[in-house]
């Protein structure tokens, strides 16, 4: 259990970048299941060759944040419609991947990389380990509502929300575009990279159906935590990437084999997409709707 | 200030659906000059507007603001200069965004956005004192999501967001239209006290003729893409509904003639 907590963590990071496209954005990318191999692939090749780890998640988050802006580039420049664009740019990168890496499996054995000084100290599948993940996530968290909440972010909102409100105070929507997606595959490339010295080892085909965990955890955290307030969503999209990983783990241990999991992500998926129109759910007032019906009545409309 | 020079613009060029939408339209605003326009269906008012903001780029003819040439610049490139209110009031905002958030976009009309605070203190003062001059108590709803707010609360904020930065032209695309009659009347009122405070050289589009005489410095009506009346001054003020219709009448008799003489 432990293990999904760290795994959902650290998966949080992928899915913060799924929550901007998705969300923010109103753009589908599944660019994500592409640049997120592209930034463990890079990783590892860079910590096999001798490079500081810390270096190898810089460049790895680069190489991701490059994959972004591609996808960008065919959707504004190319008028690509962008479902089309992310899986184009997905497929490209699957050879561009084989290319970095070299091999379809690379292990990362012996070599030095920031989980090593935890699982040395045996703090893996403990306490610490998971404060140190959730600290790293929160992070992360903060710095995207930081961003959000700047000049540009704000812009980057209103282009998702109403393009040509926006476009009418003077900002290039193309490329506020290009900058989400760029932001958004680079935080991806960034969680491969630590998902790879994670599990120690850069594998073709870790990014493959990556895209549903991590529109599952958007939709199983947002489904909890209701709130259009960024500072809420990315921390229920936090709180949906570990309660993802603890029900894949669920599945795991009630007898469904690991070649399972793929349908099981799907099923997942759907059902938090229909679990909320069922209408017996939908009457159950959440804590946020009682408030928030208590100030609107008091208001006099409702949206 | 604005200026329009023999323009003219046809959609679906080539097929059956062609339409002419501006015929050599010319039209040149002084500084602070308020023009309304009205015109039927399909007159070309919805496309001389989209013109001027860049949505639409014209087949012929230019469009100059300031003495700058800007016929080829795209609309964000020229939203520094140019203000606009849509019909739709869900146009002119971000409905899942703060009223502050949906201020402080405004506030950076046209300038370099970078990672700064998007709102910051000082900019909340600016904006209460702003929201105040509407009367309608949004400056204690700050944090309040433009979504929650009804037509017309949303029309006066986006007239606020397309006026407090400052632009030179403000374009008004029946603005008013989608409003009860008192909304529309508050909102109109709002549009003549922003025009004058910051001296905003107006373009505003309206079905409706009472309001179309009311406001305003300059009336122009337009007709199958042509400037057909165009008065202002002493003329304006004295115009009636009935003066207008009579000059539809007699514009489209006209052109009931040409066509009888023709057969």
């Amino acid at each position: 259990m432990i293990g999904a907590l760290e795994l959902g963590l650290i998966y949080a990071l992928m899915a913060l970048g799924v929550y901007l496209t998705f969300r923010i954005l109103d753009f589908p990318d599944l660019t994500v299941d592409g640049s997120f191999t592209t930034g463990g692939g890079t990783a590892a090749v860079l910590i096999l060759a001798g490079t500081s780890p810390w270096v190898a998640m810089l460049a790895a988050t680069g190489a991701g944040v490059l994959a972004g802006v591609t996808t960008g580039l065919l959707h504004t420049k190319g008028r690509i419609n962008p479902l089309l664009a992310g899986i184009l740019t997905q497929i490209g990168l699957y050879s561009i991947n084989l290319r970095i890496m070299g091999a379809p499996n690379l292990p990362l054995l012996r070599e030095e990389t920031v989980i090593t000084p935890l699982r040395d100290a045996g703090l893996l599948g403990g306490a610490v380990a998971v404060a140190i993940f959730a600290a790293m996530a929160l992070v992360v968290k903060l710095v995207l509502d930081w961003f959000l909440h700047t000049d540009q972010g704000l812009a980057l909102q209103a282009t998702g929300d109403n393009e040509r409100m926006i476009r009418s105070f003077g900002v290039n929507t193309d490329r506020t575009k290009i900058i989400g997606l760029a932001v958004s595959n680079g935080l991806v490339g960034l969680c491969g990279a630590v998902v790879v010295q994670y599990q120690g080892y850069a594998n073709i085909e870790m990014g493959i159906g990556l895209i549903i965990a991590g529109l599952a955890s958007v939709i199983v955290g947002q489904a909890l935590i209701p709130s259009r307030l960024i500072v809420w969503a990315t921390l229920a999209v936090v709180v949906g990437s570990v309660l993802y990983r603890l029900a894949i783990q669920v599945a795991l241990q009630v007898g469904l084999e690991a070649q399972d999991m793929k349908l099981i992500s799907a099923v997942l998926v759907v059902i938090a997409l229909l679990l909320p129109q069922w209408s017996p759910l939908r009457r159950l007032p959440t804590l946020r709707s009682l408030t928030r019906s208590a100030a609107v009545s008091a208001d006099g409309e409702g949206r | 200030m604005l200026e329009l020079t023999t323009i003219s613009k046809t959609f679906f060029a080539g097929t059956v659906n062609e339409r002419l939408a501006l015929r050599d339209v010319s039209l040149r605003l002084a500084p602070a000059e308020f023009v309304t326009v009205i015109g039927s269906n399909g007159a070309g008012k919805s496309t001389l507007l989209n013109i001027v903001a860049g949505a639409l780029t014209p087949d012929h003819g230019s469009v100059q603001i300031d003495g700058r040439d800007v016929t080829r610049l795209p609309d964000h490139r020229r939203a520094r200069t140019i203000g606009r209110v849509f019909q739709d009031p869900m146009a002119g905002t971000a409905p899942s965004m703060t009223i502050e958030e949906n201020l402080a976009i405004a506030y950076a009309r046209g300038q370099r956005r970078g990672l700064h605070r998007g709102v910051t203190r000082s900019k909340r003062e600016l904006f209460r004192t702003e929201l105040a001059s509407l009367e309608l108590g949004l400056e204690h709803r700050l944090k309040t999501t433009v979504g929650l707010l009804s037509g017309g609360q949303r029309q006066a904020l986006s007239l606020l967001m397309a006026t407090f930065s400052e632009p030179k032209i403000l374009l008004l695309d029946e603005h008013t239209a989608a409003l009860d009659p008192r909304r529309a009347e508050l909102v109109a009122g709002l549009t003549t006290a922003a025009v004058r405070r910051h001296r905003l050289t107006t373009l505003m589009v309206t079905h409706n003729m009472d309001q179309a005489l009311r406001l305003g410095t300059r009336l122009i009506m337009m007709h199958e893409g042509r400037i057909v009346v165009d008065i202002e001054g002493e003329r304006k003020r004295r115009a009636t509904v009935a003066d207008l219709l009579d000059a539809f009448e007699r514009v489209k008799g006209a052109e009931l003639d040409d066509r009888t003489l023709l057969q």
